[in-house]
């Protein structure tokens, strides 16, 4: 995942890089979208809309769903960046927790040289 | 600090984990210095548990826990943020409580979508690797897990790209 950023991080510019690949993004962030519906607002072919979705979904700025005969699109904007985030914070959490658990296995563990073993159940 | 960071090195043995290895899985892992009779008490016994589940640092406050710790038992956790108005709770049923080397519960609160999370206690040379499981019924259930723990967060990254469009229009 670590490697894998930086190339995501080109391709976010070089897909920001076409004007309309821009409004499409515009476009989706008003709502989802179809591409032909895209097409249509584009004035372009399915196959020329088609393409620069398909830059958009590589760079990761934008998801699209197939349901039925219908491909929805959506924005899909550092899906990645967010997880790593919330990895991040969530791994501090865990962090602080275990922290806290260490102090009370040590007072447990003070406490058994202290009383002796304590019988489990 | 690396984005990409999922570990914090710097604590050095005891260095906490957290790596989502599958679609629909996350696995937590940390090494604790003592043995598994003993870290196992620490998750089981509620006395114990409730010093050191909610972490003082997050400015989240414990209210209540109650917990029947057996199979089939259940658990409720609630607890209090400065940012939110209403306690939170938190609940579900130990499906499998073991000493002192397996725990499974479930997470209720999430509906259909909670996660199940299974604790495991293995111990070496008197330190105890404890990896928590949390399998979430789909991919969608940890997505949704996940994105709505910072959803305040999309909205300034939405911003972000308003901004990036701008520049790149003006130099267009």
């Amino acid at each position: 995942m670590v490697q894998f950023l930086p190339t995501r991080l080109d391709a976010s510019f070089a897909a920001l890089s076409d004007a309309t690949r821009r409004g499409v993004l515009e476009q989706l962030g008003n709502g989802d979208a179809s591409i032909t519906e895209l097409a249509d607002k584009f004035h372009m072919t399915l196959t020329g809309m088609k393409k620069h979705v398909g830059v958009l979904e590589q760079a990761g700025l934008v998801t699209t769903q197939k349901v039925g005969r219908v491909r929805t699109c959506k924005l899909g904007l550092s899906r990645l960046a967010e997880e790593t985030a919330w990895i991040d914070e969530y791994r501090r959490l865990w962090a602080s927790r275990f922290d806290a658990l260490d102090q009370i296995v040590e007072e447990l563990k003070q406490r058994e040289t202290v009383d002796g073993p304590r019988q489990s159940e | 600090m690396d984005p990409g960071s999922q570990s914090d090195p710097g604590a050095g043995k005891a260095r906490t984990t957290v790596e989502r290895t599958s679609e629909r899985e996350l696995v937590v892992t940390r090494t604790v210095d003592g043995p598994a009779r003993i870290v196992f008490e620490a998750w089981t016994r509620p006395d114990l548990f409730r010093r050191w589940w909610v972490p003082k640092s997050f400015g989240v406050t414990l209210i209540s826990y109650e917990a029947d710790v057996r199979t089939g038992g259940a658990y409720r956790a609630v607890m209090g943020h400065p940012s939110s108005e209403q306690p939170m709770a938190f609940f579900g049923r130990y499906l499998e409580v073991t000493p002192p080397s397996r725990l499974v519960w479930t997470n209720e609160e999430g509906g259909d979508d909670g996660a199940v999370t299974t604790v495991t206690f293995e111990e070496k040379a008197g330190a105890t690797r404890v990896v928590v499981h949390e399998l979430y019924p789909s991919k969608d259930a940890l997505d949704e897990a996940m994105a709505s723990g910072s959803t305040s967060g999309w909205g300034e990254q939405f911003e972000q790209l308003d901004a990036l469009i701008d520049i790149l229009d003006t130099e267009g």
